[in-house]
């Protein structure tokens, strides 16, 4: 059945893209889209990074170490960055969370 | 689908005009690429009949339309030129017996696949089947949020029941739904029912759709017309249920453009981020294009590109931008905010495409144009005449007296 209509993002959250809503490359004008019903969503650079890394099974604490070892950054800061990105999708429907399974 | 949806994707605003974010140029008016998005009717046999279909009022044959290779070859060429999303339509798409082969070769060739369905014919063994094959989004029109309505506008017995179940399935599946409701004067009353209905169905979106008035529409324009009354209260609905709701049901809402002092910005702007592919394959700047004489529309049958053919043929070039737009238009602060409104409304109200649309305040034939919208409105005709391909039949019985 469906998940959560809407989810609250924390560092605990293991988000993932609905089924809805996918994350392509477009090689005709070279950028990374979101596709979603009726819409084409153009994510920065950053997002873009968060979001291949989306999978359900890391969750947003991870995500956040792992840019901020990259980018030798503060983590706090990075942490309210990606969180609030990330809720930003979910509230516009286009981020979900990893359901358990249940057979 | 057999409504006037197709209009409401490209006129809700600029969050969705993706050439916009995507290409950005200098001049909105001159920028065309590729589109994001196409419409294929793949055909415009249907079971329904609802009396705003948004099909051509001379439909096309079954035995005319584009086989199942022949679809292919367009999918792969789409995808090839940078078209990322494919809306499939009809008429009721389902009704073509090779749909599951259709959304399989789109998938394969990368597009993102949307079903515009009115759900009667399926069951879920092919609905399944559809999901399996890479169906990415399920929308299903309702003409009401309860039988004795939704039946009688559609045409057919038991449709609204059928519906019910398909969108319940649809979810059992776990694909994405979107409720479409076409509204008008006979169903306005039922808004907050229908809302309620899209929450119950644990739909992701609600597409509330005034009716658009060319073609069938235009000729049942007396019996659907809402009066103005109707269309502050549905404002209001709309919004209220938007600012209630968010989160969990997104709400596009398209308003009837009899009622506004501007023309919407049909289509994204004629020829410049959308175009359709009908039954027989020929490749239209909208669903309606065909009902403007004088334009002749290429086909993927003849030895030209897709891309040739959106590029340089001389019917999308007519009205592209803004160098062929006469006064009012031509020194309007606005011509590139709604690129002078709908061609096909202008050709179906003033007899020639390249006028202004009537829908804008500016135009002389304005205030007729409203005033007996209003009349209609008001007025005791509410029998339909159905979308058929004899035609159209007109309602009989108690209802429509």
């Amino acid at each position: 059945m469906a998940g959560p209509r809407h989810i609250s993002v924390s560092e605990e959250s293991r988000p993932v893209l609905p089924r809805h809503a996918k994350l392509k490359f477009d090689e005709t004008r070279q950028v990374w889209v979101i596709l979603a019903p009726e819409r084409v969503l153009a994510p920065d650079e950053i997002a873009v990074e968060v979001l291949k890394l989306c999978d359900g099974v890391v969750s947003v604490g991870q995500i956040v170490d792992q840019l901020a070892a990259k980018y030798a950054a503060p983590r706090e800061a990075i942490s309210t960055d990606v969180v609030a990105m990330l809720q930003d999708l979910a509230d516009k429907g286009f981020l979900t969370e990893a359901r358990e399974k249940t057979s | 689908m057999t409504e006037a949806l197709t209009d409401t994707k490209t006129t809700t605003g600029a969050p969705d005009d993706g050439l916009a974010v995507l290409e950005a140029r200098k001049s909105a008016a001159e920028t065309f690429g590729i589109p994001l998005a196409v419409l294929a009717e793949l055909t415009h046999r249907c079971p329904l009949q609802c009396p705003y279909c948004s099909n051509p009022v001379e439909l096309d044959r079954a035995s005319g339309e584009l086989t199942t290779e022949e679809w292919k070859k367009v999918l792969t060429e789409l995808a090839e030129i940078g078209v990322l999303q494919i809306h499939f339509s009809g008429g009721e798409p389902t009704a073509r017996k090779d749909l599951v082969d259709l959304v399989r070769h789109a998938s394969d060739v990368g597009l993102y696949t949307n079903l515009i369905t009115s759900a009667v014919l399926l069951t879920k063994d092919r609905l399944s089947a559809l999901a399996d094959a890479g169906l990415c989004h399920v929308q299903i029109s309702f003409q009401g949020n309860e039988p004795v309505i939704a039946d009688r506008v559609a045409g057919l017995k038991d449709s609204h029941r059928k519906k019910i179940e398909v969108a319940k399935w649809t979810r059992e599946l776990d694909l994405p739904l979107t409720v479409n409701a076409v509204m008008h004067r006979q169903n306005l009353h039922q808004l907050s029912d229908i809302i309620q209905m899209a929450v119950d169905l644990d739909a992701d979106r609600l597409e509330v759709a005034n009716v658009q008035y060319y073609g069938w529409a235009l000729k049942n324009r007396a019996a659907l017309m809402p009066t103005l009354a109707q269309i502050e209260e549905t404002t209001g609905i709309v919004e209220d249920a938007q600012a209630r709701l968010k989160g969990v049901l997104t709400i596009d809402y398209v308003v009837p453009d009899y009622y506004a002092l501007r023309p919407k910005k049909c289509m994204g702007g004629w020829g410049r981020q959308f175009f359709n592919i009908s039954p027989t394959g020929k490749i239209l700047p909208c669903h309606a294009a065909e009902s403007i004489t004088g334009l002749e529309f290429e086909s993927v049958r003849s030895n030209r590109s897709i891309a040739w053919i959106w590029q340089n043929s001389e019917a999308f070039n007519r009205y592209r931008g803004t160098g062929w737009m006469p006064e009012p238009c031509r020194s309007c602060e606005f011509k590139e905010v709604d690129f002078g409104g709908c061609r096909c409304q202008a050709f179906a109200l003033t007899g020639d495409a390249g006028n202004t649309d009537p829908a804008c305040a500016l135009s002389p034939m304005h205030e007729a144009i409203f005033k007996q919208a209003e009349l209609e409105s008001a007025g005791e005709n509410n029998r339909f005449l159905y979308r058929n391909f004899a035609g159209g039949t007109l309602e009989t019985g108690d209802d429509g007296a």
